[in-house]
């Protein structure tokens, strides 16, 4: 047998032998693992539904919302009145040559009822072109045309999610009629289903309408022409920056805004909200991180405990060894190796059980798992390191005792 | 010829509070390569200490201790290691196996910490075990094995280095005496082949299987004779 090898076999023999102990032990550094590969794994997946829907939603889209930016980044002036116009957006269709397509919205929170069901859910009113700009086909029946939205027609384009409420699954609610805040529509269309945004909201639970039927005969018009939101879709993601430039600029003159003064709205691409969504993800990750290290530590001091009673166990064994040949360095392997056995082992265990986690989280919101075969090598080999630095010390103290009083220790 | 062993004013002093206790008050002798030596006197007289000295594992804290022409102070603590590992067996009076390790592990273990290559280990294990008459319990744990069968392996493990100095504290102090007969047996047969032996005993007919006896009082030696009607050729007393 080598040194090694017998090193090796004497630990697990020790281990073994204390199952319940060691296992305790395994614990914080158990928790500490688990944490890292479950929030790195989630934190992944998170990711990667953020940048799916990016995509989905297009990079170059723009919006322009109420309100200045604060110092923070946050918007203010959200559901407050309103100073965007639909004069605003149509100078930016015309004036914008970064600009491809311009849509607008109003919306409010409405009641919808079909037959004996009712739901409460978003209805906006918006131009034709909305389904353009945002990229939304349509899976039954077509979208209002320009002509419904010139005599204001009391005809609806239906959510998936709306549909499933007022209907059920499957149903197809073209040429239904439904009430909404008691207004009777004819429903002309269904969207395709756009799932959760990366801030969980149902992108499918609305009821779009043509702008001046909402304007006029549901949501009320105390201001005629003001809008909650501009979209605007840049000719090219390259032109994103030149598109802000201009709209800023168009707008900004619109409301006479004087030089040096603060703009009364904001545009921003959908870029920058990824950019925020992502930090949000990142101060959670740290937070999580600090969790895993602190574990980590306490599992670290519970390796270092339970060595120095281990050591103190085999006194008389320590001295047997001595006096067979064994070297100080031998003893001091002897420990270490027990160390890194106990924190491996519960390295190999934190990160099943971190992957057991990242799986049911993934299933529960519908995200890809995704394992990330760093953060597995990472965890284990740290824990590696965890159990060589803090069974050092008392490796240490086993190497150093004195053989004949190792010997007569009863 | 130089002697295997040799001691000179060696003194071991232990501290106790302010004031310290001698163990070993200036002993000095030497034994040669192939003697069997006995070392007697009372309780508290310093016998295991000096066998202890003699076996590397503790440091006189005055004097010279030689050891196959090495002094042994100068040497590192690694490089007693080695000499306990190589040249020096051990049998204590409680036998000292690892538990839960089998005889055959306990055996080998000199021959790990001396990085015997791995295919000779075990060979010579097996065979240092038959030789004590434990062929067939390789494999027994400390705890299913009795007394005198837990010192042989105790011995097993002592020659299999084929040492060049034996040092037994109280061999058969824990063993009824038809075992400690078959014990000394055993250690006479090591003796015949060449292996110089030191052992510590209270028991006259033990010391008797010596060639030499040395008496300890109060840490000094105070007789060292070689009586006529002992040796290792004696036969065994039924
Ligand atoms: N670690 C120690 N600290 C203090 N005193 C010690 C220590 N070890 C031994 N002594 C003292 O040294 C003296 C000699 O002890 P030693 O063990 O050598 O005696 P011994 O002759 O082997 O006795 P016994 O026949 O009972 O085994 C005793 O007085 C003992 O109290
Ligand atoms: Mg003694």
């Amino acid at each position: 047998m080598t040194l090694l090898r017998m090193s090796i076999r004497t630990a697990l023999r020790a281990l073994r032998r204390n199952k319940l102990r060691s296992s305790l032990t395994m614990l914080g550094i158990v928790i500490g693992v688990a944490a890292v590969i479950a929030m790195v794994s989630i934190g992944q997946g998170a990711n990667a539904v953020v940048r799916e829907q990016i995509s989905s939603l297009g990079t170059d889209l723009l919006m322009v919302i109420p309100g200045a930016t604060t110092a923070s980044g946050a918007r203010s002036g959200w559901g407050g009145a309103s100073t965007l116009t639909v004069g605003d957006g149509q100078a930016i269709a015309r004036d914008a040559s970064a600009v491809d397509e311009v849509a607008w919205m109003r919306r409010q929170v409405v009641q919808v009822v079909s037959g004996d069901r009712n739901w409460s859910t978003v209805a906006q009113g918006v131009p034709p072109s909305y389904p353009l700009v945002r990229d939304w086909p349509l899976t039954s029946g077509s979208f209002f045309s320009e002509r419904d939205e010139e005599t204001a027609q009391r005809v609806a384009v239906l959510g998936r999610s709306v549909v499933e409420n007022l209907f059920g699954v499957g149903v197809d609610p073209v040429g239904e009629t439904i009430r909404i805040r008691d207004v009777p529509f004819r429903v002309v269309g269904v969207l395709a289903g756009k799932g959760q945004t990366a801030f969980g909201q149902d992108q499918d639970d609305v009821v779009m309408m043509p702008f001046s039927t909402a304007e006029r005969r549901v949501l009320g018009a105390k201001l005629v022409g003001n809008v909650d939101l501009i979209f605007a879709r840049a000719a090219s993601s390259d032109s994103i920056p030149e598109a802000i430039e201009q709209i800023t600029r168009i707008v900004r003159e619109r409301h006479r805004t004087q030089p040096g003064e603060e703009s009364d709205f904001t545009v921003r691409s959908l870029n920058d909200m990824a950019e925020a969504q992502q930090t949000t993800t990142r101060v959670l990750s740290l937070l999580l991180l600090l969790v895993a290290s602190i574990s980590l530590l306490v599992g670290g001091i519970g390796i270092m405990n339970i060595l120095l009673v281990s050591v103190t166990e085999r006194t008389r064994e320590i001295g047997i060894r001595m006096a067979v040949g064994a070297r100080e360095r031998h003893i001091l392997v002897q420990f270490l190796v027990e160390a890194v056995a106990l924190a491996l082992a519960g390295g190999i265990v934190g990160v099943v059980l971190g992957a057991l986690v990242a799986f049911a989280v993934s299933r529960v919101a519908g995200w890809p798992v995704l394992l990330s075969p760093a953060a597995i090598v990472g965890s284990v080999v740290f824990s590696a390191l965890v159990g060589t630095f803090f069974g050092f010390y008392p490796a240490r103290r086993a190497a150093r005792l004195d053989p004949i009083a190792a010997l007569r220790y009863e | 010829m130089e002697p295997l062993v040799e001691v000179r004013e060696l003194w071991r002093v232990y501290p106790m509070g302010d004031s310290e206790v001698a163990a070993l008050r200036g002993v000095s002798c030497r034994i040669d390569a192939g003697e069997w030596v006995a070392v007697m006197g009372a309780s508290g007289s310093g016998k295991s200490t000096f066998l202890n000295v003699l076996g590397c594992l503790d440091r006189p804290s005055r004097g010279s201790h030689r050891f196959a022409g090495r002094e042994v102070a100068t040497l590192s603590s690694d490089e007693r290691a080695s000499i306990r590992g190589r040249e020096l067996g051990f049998v204590f009076q409680s036998f000292q196996l690892i538990p839960r390790t089998s005889a055959l592990e306990n055996v080998e273990l000199p021959l790990v910490y001396s990085e015997v290559p791995a295919r000779e280990q075990e060979r010579r294990a097996r065979e240092a075990l038959a030789s004590v008459g434990l062929a067939g319990r390789e494999h027994h744990l400390p705890s299913q094995l009795s007394g005198g069968q837990q010192q042989r392996v105790a011995i097993a493990r002592a020659l299999v280095q084929r040492p060049r100095l034996l040092l037994a504290d109280e061999p058969t102090g824990n063993l009824d005496s038809r075992t400690s007969v078959e014990i000394l047996d055993i250690l006479a047969g090591l003796h015949r082949s060449g292996i110089t032996i030191v052992m510590v005993t209270h028991e006259a007919d033990v010391a008797a299987f010596a060639e030499r006896i040395l008496t300890f009082r109060d840490g000094e030696i105070v007789s060292d004779e070689r009586p006529e009607h002992a040796g290792a050729s004696r036969s065994v007393a039924p």
